[in-house]
Formats: C-alpha cells, sequence, structure tokens
C-alpha cells in the first residue's frame, strides 16, 4: 500500500478536477479562458497604473481543412493583448505555465485575480484539449526587445516547459499578449464570452476594450472614465473578524518581541496606546513574548480584541469603482430611463474589509439611432397587428437582470449561491413599486448591479462564480439595494403619478370614441355622432384638470408620458436631466470626496430606511 | 383585421338603413327590449347634452345585497344598487364595454336571432382606433356585463336572446313539442332529451306528461346509471340532470313541471358542501341571479341524498370516503351562515359532515354493488320518505 502512495502535484489534481476551475463544459471553458485572459490584462495594466485598452479576438481554428459556423466550431483561438507594463523575460514561463505562482496570494489587497490559477489554469486546458502551447508576446517599453514565448505545463511537477523562447519585432511600445487555442464552444445569450465583456464594459468604464467576434466583427467599448480609479493598498489583517486560531497562529509567526508590539504591528488601526490598553484589559503583560502567549491568555487577549473598539480598517486599500462611474457605465451599457448607483461605507468581515456597491437601470428607453423614422414605421405596424385574447401579457411577467462583480469582475455562473442573489431576493422590492413573485428575482425591465469590492472576496468555489454568504456582506448588499431601491420607488412614483393624469384622460379620449360609435350604432345610425364626442370631450377636458394638465403632461412637445427619456437619480437627488452623453454623469460629477458633502443635505431622507430596520 | 372592422362597419350600416322586420314568430315583442336598450343611448346623450357624467344604475349581484324571504322560501335581490358612470377611471371602460355590449344585444334584437355568451364577446371585440388595446381582453369580461344587463333592464337572458350551453339531459314519461317537432321523452333510449337553455313556453310546450315526480340529479354519471337501468319505468318519474351546477335552461324546466305538472321534485347530490350548495340554487335560487328566483326556484324541493346520515344508514364503509379539504371545510361553515339553511334538520347535516371530516360522492355507492344506487339506495329513501326540507 505504502509504495502506491505518492505526492500528486496542484496540476495533476486540477487536470482531473477541472470543473472546480470553471472548465465543466465547452461553453463555459470558452469563456473562462477568455476571462482569466482578460482579468490578468487589466490586473496588470492597473497596477502598472495605466489606463487599459485590451483587444480580445476569438478565431475559430479550421478542423481538418474546413472553417466551420461559429455554432459548430469546436476549437478556438483567444488572443487577449494589452497595452500593460508587460513581463519581465524570466518570469513569462512561470506566470503562464504554473499553478498557484503569482503575485496575489500572499497578500491582503484588492485585485480581480486572487490564488494565481487561471490563466496557467487555462493554458493547462488548452494544452490538455488540443495540445497546443500557450503563446505569449511581452515587452516591457519601448527601448526593450519583445519576447515571444511558447510554453506548456508538466502536470507531474507543476512547472513550465519552454518551448519556444526568442525575440521578436512586435508594433506595440509596451504590453502582453496572450494566444491560447482551447476546445470550446462558442454560444451567444447569457453566460456568453459576449455577454461578459459587455459586463466587463459597465464595471469598468475606465477600459477601452475592443472585441473582434468570431463573426469577424468588431466592437468597441469605448473609454468613458478617464481616470485610472485609485490604486488599492495592502493592509493587514484587521481584529475584528480574526478567529482565535489564527491569532495563535499570527502570534507564533510574528517578528514582533512584545504582545503589545505584535498588536500594534501585525494588525490595522492597533495603535501602540491602544495595543497596550488591550493587554491591561486582557490581564497579559504588555511585554510578554508573543510566543509564550498561548491557552488561556491567548483566549483572553483573543476576547478583548473583539470587546475593545478599534477602528474600522483602513478603506484606502479598496478601491471601489464609484457611483458617478457606476452610473456612467450602465447609462452608456443599458438603455434604461433611470439610474442609480450606491456605494456603501467599508464594511468588514473576518478581518478582512470591503465595499459593496449597488447600482439599477431601469426601462427601456428607445436607442436614439432608431427614434425617428423607424419608431413611427413601429408605431404603424402596430396598428395593423391587434392583440389577440392571452397576448401582451408576457412583457409584465419579465424579470429583471442581476449582474454581480467581485473585484470588478463579472461573475456569470451559479447566481443562485450567490449572497448577491439572495440578497437581492430577500429585498422587498414591493415597497418600491416593482413587482416581485416569491423566491424570484424583482419584474420589469431592469438590470440591478452589485459589486463587492475586497481584499479577499470569498468565493463558494476556486472557479469563481459565486460570493460566499457571510452575514455581514449579505447585510451590506441588502442595505445597498435598499437604497437604490428607496431611489427607484421615488422615481416610480413620481411617473406614474404623470402617467395616471395622462392616462385619465387618454382612457377618456379612447373610450369616448367608442361609446359615441356604440350610440350611433344602437340609435340606428341617426345620430350626430361628431357632436356627441365633442360633448363628451369637453367633459372629459373639464374633469380632468383642463389645459393645466395638459402642460404637465408636456403635450406641448415632450414624451408621450409627459416625461423626458431618462432621469438619473444620485445620491443628491431625483433631478438631472440626460442632455447629451458627455453630462449623462453631471449631477454626480464631482471629485470623490465630493460625495460625503454631497450625502449630507439628503441625510434626512437617508436616515428613515435605518429607523425602519431597527 | 383592416378588413374585419371595415366589414363591421358596414354591417352596422346596412342595419341602419334597411333594419330588418322582425320575422313572425310566437314569441313575446321584441320590441320592448330593444327599446331598452336604445334607452340606454338616449341616457349617454342626454347627459352630453347637459355637460353632465353619462350614469347607469345596476343593482349588485353579491351577497351583501340578497335577502332570504322565508314565507315565499325563495332568496330575494335587495335594492342596493350601484352607479356605473364614464368618467370615472375606474370606471370608464366598464362603461364603455357596457354600451358595446347593449350595441351587441340590440343588433340581436333586430335581426331576431340567439347567440351565446361567448358570440357576444367576439362580436363586441375589436381594438380600440389609435391604441393597441382591445375593447376586451377575455370573456370573463363580457359575461357579467350581460348579467348586469340583466338586472338592470329588467330582463330575462333568453329575452335578450342569449342562450348558455345546452347542460342537461332528461328523460321520462314526457312529451314535449320543441320547434314543431314531438319529443317523447320516453322513447329516446338511454341517452334522452337535450335539455335547451331557453325553455321558455313559446320555446318548449309541455304536452303531456304522467310522471308522479321528478328527480333531479346533479352528476351525469348516476343520471346515466338511472337511466340505462329504467329507474323512471319503475318508479314513474322524470330524471333530470345539469351536470352539476344545473344551468337556467334545466332549473326552469324543473320549475315548470313542479308548477305546471304538479311534480314534487327531489334532488340528488354528492353528499359535500357543492351538492348542498346546488340543492339550495335549485330551491331557494342562487345569490348571483337573485334576480330570477321568482321564476327558477322551487321552494318546495326536496333533498333526497347523499346525506351526511347515510353512510351510518347505509353502511358505507369509511374507505369511500374523501378526507374534506380546507376549502370544503370553509364552503360548508359559510352555508351555516347562510339564512336558508338555518333551518334545524339542516344545521345537524351540514355540522355532521363537518365533524366525520368526510365528504361522500354519490358513485361511491357502487362500493356496495353497481346498481346499488337503483335497486337499494333510492327505493328505500323513497319508502321512508327520508328527505329533508
Amino acid at each position: 500500500m505504502g509504495a502506491r502512495q505518492r505526492e500528486i502535484s496542484v496540476s495533476e489534481f486540477f487536470t482531473k478536477n477541472r470543473h472546480l476551475l470553471g472548465f465543466d463544459s465547452p461553453r463555459k471553458a470558452l469563456l473562462t479562458c477568455v476571462k482569466e485572459a482578460v482579468d490578468n490584462a487589466l490586473d496588470a495594466c492597473e497596477e502598472g497604473g495605466i489606463l487599459p485598452d485590451v483587444e480580445v479576438k476569438l478565431e475559430i481554428v479550421p478542423e481538418n481543412g474546413a472553417s466551420l459556423p461559429a455554432s459548430q466550431a469546436s476549437r478556438f483561438r483567444i488572443t487577449v493583448t494589452d497595452n500593460g507594463p508587460g513581463i519581465v523575460r524570466q518570469q513569462i514561463p512561470r506566470v503562464f505555465a504554473k499553478l498557484l505562482y503569482g503575485s496575489k496570494f500572499h497578500r491582503l489587497r484588492q485585485s480581480r485575480g486572487q490564488q494565481g490559477i487561471g490563466i496557467s489554469a487555462a493554458g493547462m486546458y488548452g494544452q490538455l484539449t488540443t495540445g497546443k502551447p500557450v503563446q505569449i508576446i511581452s515587452r516591457t517599453g519601448p527601448r526593450t526587445a519583445a519576447h515571444y514565448f511558447e510554453v506548456q505545463i508538466d502536470t507531474k511537477k507543476n512547472e513550465p516547459l519552454v518551448h519556444e523562447n526568442k525575440k521578436i519585432d512586435w508594433d506595440r511600445p509596451r504590453g502582453t499578449q496572450v494566444t491560447l487555442e482551447v476546445e470550446g464552444k462558442y454560444q451567444k445569450g447569457r453566460t456568453s464570452v459576449d455577454e461578459y465583456l459587455d459586463e466587463i464594459a459597465i464595471a469598468n468604464p475606465h477600459v477601452s476594450l475592443t472585441y473582434h467576434t468570431v463573426e469577424g466583427e468588431t466592437r468597441g467599448f469605448k473609454r468613458t472614465v478617464e481616470e485610472l480609479p485609485e490604486a488599492p493598498r495592502e493592509i493587514k489583517p484587521h481584529p475584528y473578524g480574526i478567529e482565535l486560531g489564527m491569532l495563535l497562529k499570527m502570534l507564533h509567526d510574528t517578528g514582533s518581541h512584545s504582545l503589545a508590539g505584535f498588536l500594534a504591528a501585525d494588525f490595522s488601526r492597533v495603535s501602540p496606546a491602544l495595543a497596550k490598553e488591550i493587554c491591561k484589559r486582557a490581564g497579559v503583560a504588555a511585554g510578554s513574548k508573543p510566543r509564550d502567549v498561548t491557552g488561556q491568555a491567548a483566549e483572553a487577549v483573543y476576547k478583548t480584541l473583539q470587546a475593545t473598539k478599534i477602528m474600522a480598517p483602513p478603506t484606502n486599500c479598496l478601491s471601489p469603482i464609484g457611483e458617478k462611474a457606476i452610473l456612467s457605465g450602465l447609462y452608456h451599457q443599458i438603455k434604461g430611463e433611470f439610474y442609480t448607483a450606491v456605494s456603501r461605507p467599508p464594511a468588514v468581515y473576518r478581518g478582512n474589509p470591503f465595499v459593496i456597491e449597488a447600482g439599477l437601470a431601469f426601462g427601456n428607453r428607445p436607442v436614439e439611432s432608431e427614434k425617428p423614422e423607424v419608431k413611427s414605421r413601429a408605431k404603424a405596424k402596430e396598428e395593423v397587428q391587434p392583440l389577440a385574447e392571452g397576448e401582451g401579457e408576457e412583457r409584465e411577467t419579465e424579470l429583471s437582470r442581476l449582474i454581480r462583480y467581485a473585484n470588478r469582475v463579472p461573475l456569470l455562473y451559479q447566481q443562485s449561491a450567490c449572497a448577491t442573489y439572495k440578497a437581492a431576493l430577500d429585498t422587498t422590492w414591493k415597497n418600491y413599486g416593482v413587482g416581485q413573485s416569491r423566491g424570484a428575482l424583482p419584474q420589469g425591465p431592469m438590470v440591478i448591479f452589485v459589486h463587492m469590492a475586497s481584499v479577499w472576496v470569498p468565493f463558494t468555489s476556486e472557479s469563481k462564480e459565486a460570493i460566499a454568504d457571510y452575514d455581514e456582506i449579505r447585510k451590506e448588499i441588502t442595505l445597498a439595494l435598499r437604497e437604490c431601491g428607496r431611489r427607484l420607488g421615488v422615481f416610480l412614483r413620481r411617473r406614474g403619478r404623470a402617467q395616471s393624469e395622462f392616462r385619465r384622460r387618454n382612457i377618456f379620449e379612447l373610450y369616448i370614441e367608442e361609446v359615441a360609435e356604440a350610440c350611433k350604432r344602437l340609435k340606428g345610425g341617426k345620430l350626430p355622432v361628431e357632436k356627441l364626442k365633442e360633448q363628451l370631450q369637453k367633459i372629459a377636458t373639464s374633469r380632468t384638470g383642463g389645459s393645466k394638465t395638459d402642460e404637465l403632461l408636456g403635450k406641448t412637445g415632450g414624451g408621450p408620458e409627459g416625461l423626458p427619456d431618462s432621469i438619473i437619480v444620485t445620491a443628491e437627488g431625483i433631478e438631472g436631466e440626460v442632455e447629451a452623453v458627455g453630462e449623462a454623469e453631471a449631477p454626480a460629477a464631482e471629485p470623490k470626496t465630493g460625495r460625503k458633502q454631497a450625502r449630507k443635505p439628503r441625510a434626512p431622507r437617508a436616515k428613515k430606511p435605518a429607523a425602519r430596520k431597527s | 383585421m383592416a378588413r374585419a372592422k371595415a366589414a363591421r362597419k358596414s354591417t352596422g350600416g346596412a342595419e341602419a338603413s334597411t333594419d330588418p322586420a322582425p320575422r313572425p314568430r310566437k314569441r313575446k315583442a321584441a320590441g320592448g327590449v330593444e327599446t331598452k336598450l336604445v334607452g340606454m343611448a338616449d341616457v349617454v346623450i342626454a347627459a352630453a347634452q347637459r355637460a353632465k357624467d353619462p350614469a347607469f344604475t345596476i343593482p349588485i349581484r353579491a351577497l351583501s345585497n340578497v335577502s332570504f324571504n322565508e314565507r315565499k322560501g325563495m332568496i330575494e335581490m335587495g335594492r342596493k344598487k350601484q352607479e356605473r358612470t364614464f368618467f370615472n377611471v375606474g370606471m370608464a371602460k366598464k362603461f364603455m364595454q357596457t354600451m358595446l355590449v347593449a350595441d351587441a344585444l340590440a343588433e340581436l334584437q333586430r335581426a331576431d336571432l340567439t347567440t351565446s355568451l361567448r358570440e357576444i364577446y367576439y362580436r363586441a371585440k375589436h381594438t380600440i382606433k389609435n391604441s393597441q388595446e382591445n375593447t376586451f381582453d377575455t370573456q370573463d369580461e363580457s359575461d357579467p356585463i350581460i348579467e348586469d344587463l340583466e338586472v338592470s333592464l329588467a330582463e330575462l337572458r333568453e329575452e335578450l336572446h342569449v342562450r348558455a350551453e345546452n347542460g342537461g339531459s332528461i328523460v321520462g314519461p314526457l312529451v314535449l313539442g320543441d320547434d314543431g317537432d314531438r319529443v317523447d321523452c320516453s322513447r329516446l333510449g338511454k341517452g334522452g332529451y337535450s335539455v335547451p337553455s331557453i325553455v321558455e313556453p313559446e320555446y318548449l310546450d309541455i304536452q303531456k306528461c304522467t310522471a308522479d315526480f321528478l328527480l333531479l340529479v346533479e352528476k351525469g354519471t348516476q343520471w346515466n346509471r338511472l337511466s340505462e337501468d329504467k329507474f323512471w319505468k319503475k318508479y314513474n318519474c322524470i330524471l333530470l340532470t345539469g351536470n352539476g351546477q344545473p344551468p337556467r335552461g334545466v332549473r326552469r324546466l324543473a320549475r315548470r313541471l313542479h308548477e305546471e305538472k304538479k311534480l314534487p321534485v327531489y334532488v340528488l347530490v354528492d353528499n359535500d358542501p357543492w351538492g348542498y350548495y346546488i340543492y339550495s340554487v335549485v330551491k331557494q335560487g342562487s345569490i348571483n341571479l337573485a334576480f330570477e328566483s321568482e321564476r327558477m326556484a322551487i321552494p318546495k324541493a326536496k333533498f333526497i341524498g347523499l346525506s351526511s346520515a347515510d353512510p351510518e344508514a347505509y353502511k358505507l364503509p369509511r374507505n369511500v370516503g374523501i378526507k374534506l379539504n380546507e376549502k370544503d371545510v370553509s364552503r360548508a361553515k359559510e352555508l351555516l351562515n347562510y339564512a336558508w339553511f338555518q333551518k334545524k334538520p339542516w344545521q345537524l347535516e351540514i355540522k355532521r359532515m363537518l365533524s366525520s371530516g368526510l365528504k361522500y360522492e354519490l358513485d361511491a355507492l357502487a362500493n356496495k354493488d353497481f346498481q346499488y344506487l337503483t335497486k337499494t339506495y333510492l327505493p328505500r329513501k323513497l319508502k321512508e320518505q327520508d328527505w329533508l326540507d
């Protein structure tokens, strides 16, 4: 028996268990490969302080000499190119062909990647299904040469095998290009590569993205925010949220010589003075050697830590997207009538600070380019196409769409396992004028955006598809969604009022025609029907507020509902018409620090939901 | 659609110009109903001239507006009325629909045709000009309006020329005259005669009846059993079924036989709250159509079974019972509160069912013997005069 027992390399383990990393079906595998490459590219650019320009190219690899249509093809070449800082030559093989190798695992800092598995796993998947190595071109600056590598992974040893390594000419001054050849399946719709890139564009308005589709089209997602998100910083763990076992381990591993020194040095927000205070309260000598603090003493320290009031962890380690950028992303990518975004103040789970951000896009805004002629044609079509019994009911049951992000990365699979989904279900949308069936997302033309930024996002699995359901996280999401919902409610009520007045008038106008015609038929055709209509119309006008309502409804040239196309609700309130694309975010277009000031005026409003909660 | 609409308009025009004279038939003068319908247009025109909101008053058809007349033994409609006005957002559509139905009904009168509820719905349905809205979305919207018109114009559905489905069968020593045909209900095999929905004397003539009583059976299956076994021959009776809640035609025919031929009426239903209610509808009239009790109700009808006492009296095993569900229980409790179920034996009957927690179908009698109903149950019931009033 003993002779048959031997070490298993991570690579071997994941070869057999590739579903753990998101390579279970060919369609999902294709998405995962694109996702890993794009995430890596964006992380690299942001860490290098460069506004990302990313190009994604998806090509069909001809099989047996014949090029198949996209829906039938089973082999794809993925090329992702960025303008990032490039990778130094010596590191390239290990970054791309060694699992669990990376800069991100051993630190507490917000980034898209966490473990250092992603891109190498994608390469390994390609190697496994097509036998092709990963091709990398990287250049660190215009004065250095570009390097071309072909690498594979030695799955037994989890070490890179370099097939090709040469200097080449590259037309880009700087950046990295990764090419993977993998088996996959391309299909549009939910959880597709296309959707993934759409969602990337929503949450990353500072990214310029070019997508060359399999069909040979080129789609550009323009950069709408010209500044890089603030770089996240590395932090130490916060005392709240660590467990006793963790504390024991830290006590053992620390380089400090005294307990007080250890507390002050190894935790965030513990000053030397506070450290001494804690030691005193715990009844453990401040000067005792950390290694000697075990058992009861350690437990006392732990309990005191939890009981002491300590400042929330520093939040400059996090880089939330920001309300302004979320609004911009939603506004440009989703055609709605109402947008709102909320960034929660930072909170902590298990010692990790995190920020929840939520947004909503509601309604169906007609696309501008189609507006003039196409709309009238559509209207004409409506007239010749009356609805049959049972038709026209589907529209109302349309469920809203939830888009989820962790550190700006869209999460596409396992929605129902995700804390964001559960929080969205738990929010009583009915209070905000949106229908919702039990156990389902709210109804209506709505996109719900939820983003969690954290130094360590707790995923339910290695393939990073769903955020684990910690109470603290769930609570923050719920609070953010409630605030969004409340603003939506204000918008809907406001619109509802205007609409109902319009509808009142409209109803009578429509029905007067019918009633008068019916009267005419009843009277055997002997009736001055126009006169009757006129008389009834007069009554209708006088009963619905006369010409005042006409103005209110914007009958002098406004939209059909007497409302402008879209309103953006921001922290300041519910005003903010969208005039032009550039001014879309005007009401929220303030420097980041301005956010706090902006909150003040609506403080009384903000207090209400809090009061309801308690 | 455009064509259909045009067609509709042109027929309207044709009506207006030619105004077909009613075919001579032995019916009540159609003029009365038509005048009333046209009167509705006059209401609108008059109101419009005086810049007033046109309104109709419609008696309320609900439990809140019915009372039980103990002396007559039937449910009567109260005086509560509601206004249906046009310039009210909640009622505007209904008002418009009411006018459209009135128009369709007037058309029916002029053409001297009868039609179904569903055809009225289709006739009045179209898409409103300059919108995507239909005048009616489903038949559920037009049916209550027809009932509203029946009540507010004080006209019977038959007089409005609207018929329901042929919902019942009759067999027995009875001869009817229908559209000039002689229908001998003792010579129609086991299928019997299908009761039309309009059975007023002008349409259906009772030429001969030698039966001793009338048995109204809830279920078609049990009626088939009795008919197949020629129960009516042996006991000289008429077998009538309405396949569930009996339609107006069946109720009206039973009433006519009861009234004109002095036949006692016995009602045989399942032992459940719905069975009790069917009996009460036959006996005292229904809440929704309380205004028709006067010509529908049979206050002397008797409840012959299935009684909650029968399982014990006839030794039905417990396992052929069905557990009362929540709906059954709440319905039974409602019945207990109805004024017309206040007689002691009835309170006892219903409470006994509730305390047993079981309901029994007529079909369950087959557990004993396929012909148990014909050969044992009904003969014993009739012999013992075991029924409830």
